[in-house]
């Protein structure tokens, strides 16, 4: 049986509560607007794109505790990274999520993203946990229109 | 099926075709409600998920379904299965009975003044598509109106928006207070000399407000203005009667009244449905096809092209039955009597604040908690084996208007219980402890 405290884990009940990079980007070059249509979570993300590299990143918006958490701990786990590396770790993030095997390739460290792996026992909630993720693609590929995870 | 034929029926097959007609769970007038008794009508409710009991509270969602709906519907592709209106031989003319059979069930339950009002269809929505599209696409024009209010499910605004869209009309929504109460005197106010139809909920599936629609009615018909009634969330709770309340159409979902799902009804005033142009072309409802001219059939069959869920009107019927066997004004009284309890008991958690706090109310429940949003309330009363809805409920200017995302909903069925409450309350107890 799934336990709730494998979803709920004390370090992403604190990102909920205080999220990390929480702010609108006045110098933003890439921003796109993320919406799960099911439960009407909607967020922003904000890029400082230099070249390859992300300068910073921040969000904004409103959701439940795994998506917020989820928003805040990838915003610190991407600040400094390449648009390459972010893939890369999206790529980790959603096969540990949804409970699959990492993909091929060299193993990619998710460090702290790792308190999220009690999502793979609630499918319902992954749309949750990657919402800010999918959001991310979409700023670093310079869409500009809302995405929806459904 | 005439006299002699229904003879030769009961000869052949006596038991069984007696079976089919009787309610199976008529009971004696005015029983003290029993709950228990009741909920052993419903398999679905006996089972433990993740070893706990299950507590169903997502009826504004969907019902379940009692044992004598679920063996109507296995007798019938076991024993009675053939196309209706159209055979010559045994079967068909038995399930064209039982089909038909159901029609006068449901014409009972809304005391609609004929049968042929019945029309059926797959539920509320396609009900309500019907009538934009038929009534609709002839009265409404450019420069025109269509009224709605500000808590109607997303099926009562989206057709209206296509047909406003198509024909350059102007769709105008009557407001609500901080209570989520329809403002009555706005309502009058928004009823023009251009609005040609007002389409307005029963009860509200996201705040479970009762609207005042016999006034509605009134004031509309005062200007001439014809009114359909959204009445998915009112026919599970309220004792409706289409004649009393005057109004021209009434449209509900056969699964929220403890029916199978893909199964609903369009009742209309007769006058109004022999006027309208069909919805769908095909075969049933037509009396004659040449290559120049087809002729279409009478009411009911002109709006029921094609097979029908034959399967499904049946156990729409069986449903209704078991509903008037329980009897609707009952029922109202044990879900009144539990809906207090909840308000009074979840309102009393801290933090908690109450979406929709309605005078009249039926059925529902909504809520906020501050700082926890309705999603993870959700899952962790899953875990609890607690089924309740969370989301914007296809009522996303609802949620707009209380300017909040989503909200948590529990809503009432004849078989729930005041335990079931204090397992509500002891869930939202533990929702508190992990986001404390």
């Amino acid at each position: 049986m799934a336990d709730l405290r494998d979803l709920y884990q004390d370090v992403i009940l604190e990102h909920s509560k205080a999220p990390r990079n929480f702010r609108e980007m006045a110098g933003a070059n890439h921003r796109a607007e993320g919406f799960n249509p099911l439960c009407g979570d909607r967020f922003t993300i904000y890029l400082d794109l230099e070249g390859d590299s992300i300068r910073d990143i921040s969000f904004q918006g409103s959701g439940c505790a795994i998506s917020k958490a989820s928003a805040s701990m990838m915003t610190q786990s991407l600040k400094g990274k390449t648009k390459a590396d972010a893939e890369k770790l999206f790529g980790r993030f959603h096969d540990m999520v949804t409970g699959h095997e990492p993909s091929n390739g060299a193993p990619v460290e998710l460090g702290k993203l790792t308190v999220f792996s009690g999502v793979s026992e609630f499918p319902v909630r992954v749309k949750c946990a990657t919402l800010a993720w999918h959001t991310l693609q979409a700023a670093l590929e310079g869409e500009q229109d809302a995405i929806s995870t459904e | 099926m005439t006299t002699a034929a229904k003879k030769s029926a009961a000869k052949s097959r006596p038991v069984a075709a007696r079976q089919a007609s009787a309610p199976s769970s008529a009971r004696e007038p005015a029983p003290p409600y029993d709950v228990e008794k009741i909920r052993g009508d419903f398999p679905i409710l006996r089972q433990k998920i993740r070893g706990k009991q299950l507590v169903y509270l997502d009826n504004a969602a969907t019902s379940q379904k009692p044992q004598s709906v679920i063996n109507a519907i296995t007798r019938y592709y076991e024993r009675d299965n053939a196309n209706i209106h159209r055979g010559v031989h045994f079967l068909s003319e038995h399930a064209t009975e039982e089909h038909e059979a159901a029609r006068s069930a449901i014409q009972g339950c809304l005391n609609a003044a004929h049968s042929k009002e019945i029309i059926f269809v797959r539920g509320a929505t396609e009900a309500i598509n019907l009538v934009a599209q038929t009534y609709g696409r002839v009265h409404v024009g450019a420069g025109d109106e269509v009224l709605i209010t500000a808590m109607e499910h997303h099926s009562n605004i989206v057709p209206w928006q296509l047909l406003c869209e198509e024909k350059g009309a102007k769709l105008r929504v009557a407001p609500i207070n901080d209570r989520g109460e329809l403002l009555l005197d706005e309502f009058a106010d928004l009823l023009g000399p251009r609005t040609k139809i007002a389409a307005v909920t029963h009860v509200s599936n996201a705040l479970g407000s009762i609207t005042p629609i016999r006034k509605m009615v009134e004031l509309a018909h005062a200007r001439n203005i014809p009114v359909l009634v959204d009445g998915a969330q009112a026919v599970p709770h309220l004792k409706v009667d289409v004649q009393a309340l005057d109004c021209d159409f009434y449209a509900f979902s056969g699964h929220k009244v403890y029916g199978p799902t893909g199964i609903g009804v369009l009742y209309g005033k007769a006058a109004l449905l022999e006027a309208m142009p069909p919805y769908q072309g095909g075969g049933d409802m037509i009396s004659s096809v040449t290559f120049e001219k087809t002729i279409f059939n009478k009411l009911p069959f002109k709006f029921e092209a094609g097979t029908p869920d034959i399967s499904g009107a049946i156990g729409l019927g069986a449903a209704i039955r078991y509903l008037d066997g329980i009897g609707i004004e009952n029922a109202a009284a044990h879900e009144h009597d539990l809906l207090e309890y909840a308000t009074r008991k979840v309102g009393a958690i801290p933090g908690i604040r109450l979406v929709g706090t309605a005078r009249e109310k039926a059925g529902v429940l909504s809520f906020v908690m501050e700082g926890i949003h309705p999603h993870d309330i959700g899952t962790i009363l899953d875990q609890e084996s607690i089924a309740i809805r969370t989301g914007h409920h296809c009522s996303q200017p609802v949620m707009d208007r209380f300017g909040i995302p989503a909200t948590a909903r529990a809503s009432f069925a004849l078989y729930n219980t005041r335990e079931e409450v204090d397992a509500l309350v002891a869930g939202i107890e533990k929702v508190r402890e992990v986001f404390a």
